[in-house]
């Protein structure tokens, strides 16, 4: 099964500053009590976005004119706290392909890549200044270059750091591993005819 | 060349090095359930995949049924209703065996899978549950794994995985009266640390795991993941395959005989080499409860609470003063006589019949303390049954404990068993993280069944020796 080359992110970015941002901020537990992760998307910073009786805060991602960001900009140790998958998949969900942050938990960026959305880091000068652009310009067109490990925006650009591994992967559409293990196929049944308890 | 059971399994399952580096290994036996599947089988449909090797696909509910009027449906509980609806689905359109309700077979997917002759030695099993380690007390390779994790072996009956480091735990010696598998598992856990697992597998052995019954070694094998490794096992021997035979899924007649020759002989070699090897005394280990929010603050009974101030290190001072905050706990005092509101003696670590056995044996002609909330939950719907044929449940319920239906209950709360503020609970499940047992602010002490029966009748946290007058107590710890 081919996946797709991620070569290029281009999108909306918007900002969701802080340190330490943990996956129970991301998608609060109490919304793992559920049988897909389709309508994750939604509870998405669920608890930072509304006050206790559901009503919306103010927040860049209920601020119509961050509508549509497909690129997170944030802090330090971003993914942080368990490993749940839904966090990632809560982004994904909610429309997001790629995190620009200072650093991930390794966990989450992992699950990110399975998901074929890459994390990358830079520094925090350079985050602020793209999260003041997207402030200035919300319509800005940012463009992460997996290959050159690069980001554009308007006439400015800087370096991002995917780690090589990942880097390779997203180029080479193996960033999920479904695809190479599904074309072990006939490996896996030699494997599994040497093993007796295998029987059909 | 010798070689660990560790090496052997991985080897005999290894299909072929991946571009990443990591090990395309074909998982034997998959086990799934209720809160972890779902989404699993949503990719796989997203995909349009299908399931690759559905007789090695198990299923079972646990988490989220109600432990009262269990065969009532629907539950309470709409979203619980919403989940077993959709394993039953899941399970009758790709063709699983599903151990439901109404099979009369139905437990914790750690307690189905060895009852059922599923689990057996030198096999690769994975399910999308930390406690999967548990399956390893029968020689087998067991881990937990991540939602994608499970759409793979679904789609491919194989994961991609990075192979660990084995370390050897050796318990010697003979363990004192009072001192159970949860005391070692307790012991080995605030020795090494509750992240001193990370990327190893532990090899459990020595005198005190050749005694140990089946259920027992279960039970240390369980909380592997509270050690921070993610698979843990014990080599098989006579007692694994005395629990074994005739059990529905194991071999019959010559293939059993078969089968008992490889996993003879998939022991790990006594010669072969281990990355780490671990001594540990059996005398030197005491009834050991948890008085903070890590499997690793562990103490013996017989101790005190720790005294932040005692400590030099900044950062260990600051997460005893964090865990002792949330615990509400005296620093220095005794651990003994904090009083406690709830007693749960259940889960995949302790919900055995063994496990209700042995506490029977002490509560019976004894009392609940007033203002103790005390529940016993069977593992599994043949662990309730065998109970009630051997009279220990009605033991429970005239001590005055409820005597509930098979499930995980307060173990993570995902179902109607919870804690209410900032109760405290004696429990025989395996995690102490902060709000673990349903309610925020809700305290829990890990211990073995026999300490929650002590802590049901005295009312507060004791040591069970004394209560029960074990013999030669005093001589112990
Ligand atoms: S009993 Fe507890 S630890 Fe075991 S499977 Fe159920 S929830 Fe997980």
């Amino acid at each position: 099964m081919a996946l797709e080359k991620i070569v290029t992110v281009t999108g909306k970015a918007v900002s969701v500053p802080g340190s330490d941002i943990d996956t129970d901020r991301i998608i609060p537990a109490r919304f793992m009590k559920c049988v897909t992760f389709d309508g994750l998307g939604e509870y998405l910073f669920y608890d930072v976005r509304h006050h206790e009786d559901g009503t919306p805060k103010t927040h860049p991602l209920n601020d119509p004119k961050h509508a549509g960001a497909s690129i997170l900009l944030s802090g330090v140790n971003f993914g942080c706290g368990s490993s749940r998958e839904h966090a990632p998949q809560a982004l994904h969900k909610a429309g997001f392909r790629a995190v620009i942050a200072q650093s991930f938990a390794e966990i989450f960026f992992g699950n990110c890549a399975t998901l074929g959305m890459p994390c990358a880091a830079a520094t925090a000068e350079d985050i602020e200044k793209l999260a003041a652009a997207v402030e200035a310009n919300p319509v800005l067109e940012v463009t992460i270059d997996v290959e050159k490990n690069r980001v554009f925006f308007g006439d400015d650009n800087f370096t991002v750091n995917i780690p090589d591994s990942a880097r390779e992967a997203f180029l080479a559409g193996q960033w999920d591993p479904i695809g190479e293990l599904l074309e072990g196929e006939a490996n896996v049944a030699n494997t599994a005819g040497a093993l007796s308890y295998m029987g059909a | 060349m010798s070689q660990s059971l560790f090496e052997k399994v991985w080897n005999a399952h290894a299909v072929r090095e991946l571009s990443n580096g990591q090990t395309q290994l074909l998982i034997g036996t998959h086990l799934i359930h209720e809160v972890t599947s779902p989404q699993a089988f949503g990719m796989l449909r997203d995909l349009g995949l299908t399931v690759k090797y559905p007789h090695r696909t198990f299923a079972t509910v646990d988490h989220i049924v109600p432990t009262q009027s269990q065969t009532v449906e629907p539950f309470a509980d709409p979203l619980a209703q919403e989940m077993i609806e959709a394993l039953r689905k899941n399970c009758a359109e790709f063709g699983i065996t599903f151990f439901d309700i109404a099979t009369g077979h139905q437990g914790i997917v750690h307690v189905v899978g060895p009852e059922q002759g599923i689990t057996q030695p030198g096999t690769t099993i994975a399910c999308g549950d930390s406690h999967t380690a548990t399956h390893g007390a029968f020689g087998a390779i067991a881990f937990g794994i991540g939602t994608t994790q499970i759409r793979d072996v679904l789609a491919t009956q194989t994961m991609a995985l990075g192979k660990m480091k084995v370390r050897r735990i050796n318990v010697d010696g003979e363990l004192p009266p009072g001192v159970y598998a949860k005391d070692v598992i307790l012991h080995i856990i605030k020795r090494l640390g509750a992240k001193g697992g990370i990327g190893y597998a532990y090899e459990y052995g020595g005198s005190v795991f050749d005694d140990f019954s089946m259920e027992e070694r279960m039970t240390v094998c369980n909380m592997s993941i509270e050690g921070g490794a993610r698979c843990g096992y014990v080599n098989p021997d006579e007692k694994t395959f005395e629990y074994l035979k005739g059990r529905p899924h194991c071999p019959e007649g010559a293939e059993w005989d078969t089968a008992v020759e490889r996993w003879k002989a998939v022991a790990s070699d006594p010669d072969c080499h281990y990355d780490d090897v671990v001594n540990i005394r059996a005398e030197d280990i005491a009834p050991s409860v948890t008085w903070g929010i890590s499997p690793d603050h562990g103490i013996f009974v017989t101790e005190s609470i720790p005294d932040p101030a005692n400590e030099s290190d900044p950062e260990k001072r600051k997460s005893i003063e964090e865990a002792l905050e949330y615990m509400k706990l005296p620093a220095g005092a005794p651990i003994a006589g904090t009083p406690v509101d709830v007693c749960f003696i259940g889960s995949c670590t302790n919900g055995r019949v063994s496990d209700f056995r042995e506490a029977a044996k002490f509560l019976k002609g004894r009392r609940v303390a007033a203002n103790v909330k005390a529940i016993a939950v069977p593992g599994s719907q043949i662990v309730d049954t065998i109970c009630k044929q051997e009279g220990i449940d009605r033991v429970f319920s005239d001590a005055g404990f409820e005597w509930r239906e098979a499930g995980c209950s307060m173990c993570l709360a995902m179902n109607p068993d919870k804690l209410v503020g900032d109760q405290l609970c004696a429990s025989s499940s395996n995690r102490n993280f902060k709000g673990r047992q349903g309610s925020p602010t809700g305290r829990t002490i890990l211990m073995s069944p026999v300490m929650v029966a002590a802590a049901a009748v005295t009312g507060h946290i004791s040591d069970a020796r004394e209560v029960f007058e074990v013999e030669n107590a005093a001589a112990v710890a």
